[in-house]
């Protein structure tokens, strides 16, 4: 007989199961997609910040030949208003409130065409002051963005009721507020042997998805409406496009190609994608929606600009004692999720360290600025970049180790914050002293120092920072659930149909992996189908870091649903108790000796000849245990918690101003390693995508035009400028999550700005509040007499 | 509408012709007219690099060239590395190295690393980051993609 030995899929270094067609260019995206008799839509957009809509004549736009449908809000008096906060329909017809506002839309038989008629849509406008400061847009007296005297828009169901869309506060251009307290401050300041006090500046950035946004809408002769859309959360668009359009959610279906990149960019339902439905509508045929570049720059969400001011404070042994913190958000023209990154942010403030004494607030105002939306770390970049400069900042007032601070207020396994969050697992200290370990934390931030007053005009120095982000899903919509069917065929041929989308980070392969390794198949024995509202299962969307935990664990039920049914009936068949038979590529083995006892193939095979087969499971992973914050912020808001150091290296010339990131060592508590080569890659994108937001991107936003909508004047990272990276996995093995591990996605882009301004200021001496950190930035902030030197 | 041009010129190993409009990028006439969408659009302005080709030889960003510019030359695209050895191999490396996350910036990256290491087939890391310097990425941080090139170059790069 032959023996097979037991073998095992996790940790393994799994190549991606999409990645030989995406390396051949055989991957067809929604770019490369055309159907028969397909019509293309472009958008007019208000060339004016904030102005009202006079006049719109179209007329020779529609005598134009070869164009199928103009269309002004005139034309859709059904459309409804979307997005977060409600606040704004698909096309604008009073008036316009950001440059990116959409003004009519044209579908014609070329592009070319619909570009031409587009030139030829006149329209009058009457300008109104424009509100590009968030600080200004708050003074009494401003004028205010959205002067409706509309009925207050309906929230987004995840909100709690009275934040946004409230009438009132949007007279003052507030779009939405956060509160939140524990403790007693005034007990923290008075406990306080040293306080820090700083205001941070944190500027636009914007996703740069390569593949461009795009959109391609067709109605059946039933009336029933397929998408095919790059979305990140296909289910939850089911029913907002519903509304938006006043159809039966049950008549749309969304297909999702594979998605030329996301990083949140994708979570909201933004007006182009309604307007295209309404063109398909309009003409009866399918019609294809896709951005230039420039678009992409001008009309998608960016990550949110913030002010921030905080004040923290600790007794001589390093104990934390309180944390203030205030933000203004810059919300933009209107609400998407940007403007709920608070929720994220004070947990940050509250729960990376033990604090006893908390208070938090956030103002989001709305301005005539782009406005922002999810973006990989929702927040946390910001909070982070904060506190853990004033970590750095505490602990040089007491005269003690960066890392030893942070060991000293670190949270443990076990512990539950005043907030409410549970760690379960929780391996902070470990990641902080494996990657102080791994750089040779102590004697290069001493020798740093020593070298600050030394000659040179190159500096090194090493910063450190952590972070705490959810990694068991997030309770931000009334579910966090995600469905799996998964379908047993008779030659041991599995097919997994998951809710849960693929978006690049390679979920797709770490799903198949978890069900192989419970039912010992090989991985070329599962097909994952991934992208279409009619067949797979709901899920709440590929956000937050939740996709292998929440994903997984439903993926991983369906398995053992399977496993179970399978092991019975080998029993059956071979005589030898359930108890002494395991599954192990592919063929029922003895557990004892390994010997197998038959093919899985064969099994299966006479089982679909059988009346009991049934050899199709369904499952769900529906609510991980935690709760929804209160109306205080107060619970646990996520079943796992990600943690992670990261130490950079840096060296600055002093006398260019130009910043280099020499090497990242990273720490991760990723609760196990599931596909190494995959979590490598996170890591390392994650890392350049920090290095980005540090050091090279800024969408530069001036009275609410975007300046640099282009590769050539936004900077993104290239390949000869990334650093070494040396990454270390701390596996906590966490109870929840599917063979232990905990969500990782967001994870390594959130320190690496934080630990950057600390580098830089062990390397310098001069600490700098602002992002990005730019040569002219640097450079002025080295050599201005009033830089503030840091005490060392 | 415009004025139209027949052209001709040798794709992926066969002969081709093609009526372009005078205006029209050598991008979207492989995209649109030739029905090849391998070539990806992702600035339109060669800043990133997704839409390379080789031309004559030569890797060029398929969005900066006017398809008429195309007439009598030779071009490889990435559908055309199927029969490559090189191209074969680096396809291969970039799917075991862990180089592909969303995909949409690979076939441009693989187009100019095959390009690059016909041209420098012995390169240190550093060499292949500049190699690939004008190709952007979103999602890996280039790490595992310079691992592809680089085992690549280390097996040989696909003489025989």
């Amino acid at each position: 007989m032959k023996v097979i030995e037991k073998t095992t899929l996790i940790g393994k270094r799994i190549a991606k199961l999409d990645a030989p067609e995406k390396a051949s260019g055989k991957t067809r995206y929604v770019h490369d997609l055309d159907l028969p008799g397909q019509l293309y839509g472009r958008i007019l957009r208000s060339p004016r910040v904030h102005a009202r809509i006079r006049r719109i004549d179209v007329a020779k736009a529609r005598a134009l030949p070869g164009v199928h449908a103009v269309l002004t809000a005139a034309d859709v008096p059904y459309q409804r208003p979307l997005g977060v906060g409600k606040d704004q329909l698909p096309l604008k017809g009073d008036k316009v409130r950001s440059r990116r506002d959409e003004i009519a839309a044209v579908a014609a038989e070329t592009e070319e065409i619909a570009a031409a008629a587009l030139a030829l849509i006149e329209v009058d406008y009457e300008d109104l002051p424009p509100l590009t400061d968030p600080a200004e847009a708050l003074k009494p007296g401003a004028p205010v963005i959205h002067d409706e005297k509309t009925a207050a828009p309906a929230p987004h169901e995840s909100l709690k009721p009275g934040e946004p869309g409230d009438a009132e506060a949007h007279r003052h251009n507030v779009a939405m507020t956060f509160d939140y307290a524990q403790g007693d401050v005034a007990v923290g300041e008075a406990e306080s042997d040293v306080i820090v006090d700083d205001w941070f500046r944190l500027h636009y950035v914007t996703h740069c998805c390569l593949g461009v946004s795009g959109i391609i809408a067709e109605f059946d002769s039933s009336g029933n409406l397929t998408l095919h859309s790059n979305t990140q959360v296909p289910f939850l668009h089911k029913r907002e496009f519903a509304e938006i359009l006043g159809m039966d959610p049950g008549r749309i279906r969304i297909i999702q190609p594979p998605i030329g990149g996301g990083f949140g960019s994708k979570l909201d339902i933004y007006p182009f994608e309604p307007i295209c439905v309404f063109l398909a509508k309009a003409t009866g045929r399918p019609v294809k929606l896709v951005f230039s570049r420039e678009e992409e720059f001008v009309a998608s969400p960016t990550r949110q600009p913030v002010l921030l001011r905080l004040r923290s404070g600790a007794k001589k042994d390093g104990t934390l004692t309180f944390r203030t913190c205030e933000t203004l958000h810059d919300n933009g023209a209107y609400t998407s999720w940007g403007a709920t990154t608070p929720f994220v942010m004070m947990q940050t403030i509250s729960s990376l360290y033990r604090v006893p004494h908390c208070k938090y607030h956030t103002t989001a105002v709305y301005t005539n600025n782009p406005y922002a939306g999810s973006f990989r770390g929702y927040g946390n970049l910001q909070a982070t970049f904060a506190v853990e400069q004033q970590m750095d900042k505490l602990a040089a007032a007491l005269g003690l180790d960066p890392l030893e601070m942070r060991l000293r207020n670190a949270q443990d396994p076990g512990e539950t914050t005043q907030q409410g969050m549970h760690f379960k697992t929780c391996g902070l200290k470990e990641c902080l002293t494996t990657a102080a370990a791994a750089s040779h934390w102590r004697e290069q931030h001493l020798a740093a120092i020593a070298a600050q007053k030394t000659p040179g005009r190159f500096k090194r120095g090493v910063g450190m920072a952590s972070m705490l982000h959810v990694g068991g899903g997030a309770k931000i919509y009334p579910s966090d659930g995600c469905g799996t069917i998964l379908k047993l065929d008779d030659f041991a041929h599995i097919t997994l149909m998951t809710g849960a989308s693929e978006i690049g980070q390679g979920s797709e392969t770490v799903l198949a992996q978890l069900v192989c390794e419970e039912l010992g198949i090989p991985l070329d024995a599962v097909t994952v189908v991934n992208n279409d509202t009619d067949i797979t299962p709901w899920d709440v969307g590929v956000h937050a870091s939740r996709t292998t935990f929440i994903g997984g664990n439903s993926a991983l039920g369906a398995a053992r649903k399977a496993k179970v049914k399978i092991l019975a009936a080998a029993a059956k068949v071979t005589g030898v108790p359930e108890a002494e038979l395991e599954l192990r590529s592919g063929h029922i083995v003895h557990a004892a000796s390994g010997e197998a006892i038959m093919s899985l193939a064969k099994l299966l095979r006479s089982l679909h000849f059988s009346d009991k087969a049934e050899l199709v499971m369904t499952t769900h992973y529906y609510e991980p245990p935690s709760q929804h914050q209160d109306k205080a912020f107060k619970g646990d808001v996520s079943a796992a918690y990600a943690w992670a150091t990261q130490v950079v290296e840096v060296e600055v010339d002093t006398e260019t101003g130009i910043v280099k990131l020499v090497k990242v060592t990273g720490a991760h508590d990723v609760g196990r390693v599931l596909n190494r080569l995959g979590i490598e890659g996170q890591i390392e994108g994650g890392i350049v995508m920090g290095q980005g937001y540090a050091i090279t991107e800024e969408l530069i936003v001036q009275d609410g035009v975007v300046r640099n909508p282009g590769f050539r004047d936004y900077k993104l990272v290239t390949a000869p400028e990334i650093p070494e990276m040396d990454i270390h996995f701390i596996e906590t093995m966490d109870g929840e999550g599917p063979q232990g591990a905990k969500g990782v996605g967001e994870a390594p882009a959130i320190c690496i700005a934080a630990a950057t301004a600390n580098a830089i200021a062990n390397a310098t001496g001069v600490r700098i509040y602002e992002l990005p950190f730019t040569p002219e930035k640097v450079y002025r902030a080295l050599h201005a007499a009033s830089a503030a030197v840091e005490p060392t | 509408m415009s004025l139209k041009r027949e052209i001709g010129f040798v794709l992926n190993g066969v002969r081709t012709r093609a009526t372009v409009p005078v205006e029209m990028s050598a991008l979207s006439m492989l995209r649109d007219v030739v029905g090849l969408t391998g070539t990806k659009y992702a600035c339109g302005e060669g800043e990133c690099g997704a839409c390379t080709i080789i031309v004559d030889g030569v890797s060029a960003c398929a969005c900066l060239m006017f398809a008429v510019d195309c007439d009598e030359r030779t071009l490889t695209t990435i559908e055309g590395l199927a029969r490559d050895p090189l191209g074969e191999k680096l396809e291969q490396a970039f799917v075991d190295c862990g180089a592909v996350q969303c995909g949409f910036c690979t076939p441009g990256m693989v187009m100019q690393a095959k390009h690059w290491l016909e041209a420098h087939p012995h390169p240190t890391r550093d060499d292949i980051c500049r190699g690939i310097e004008g190709n952007l990425c979103r999602c890996t941080g280039y790490v595992k993609i310079v691992d592809a090139i680089e085992q690549t170059a280390r097996s040989g790069p696909g003489r025989t």
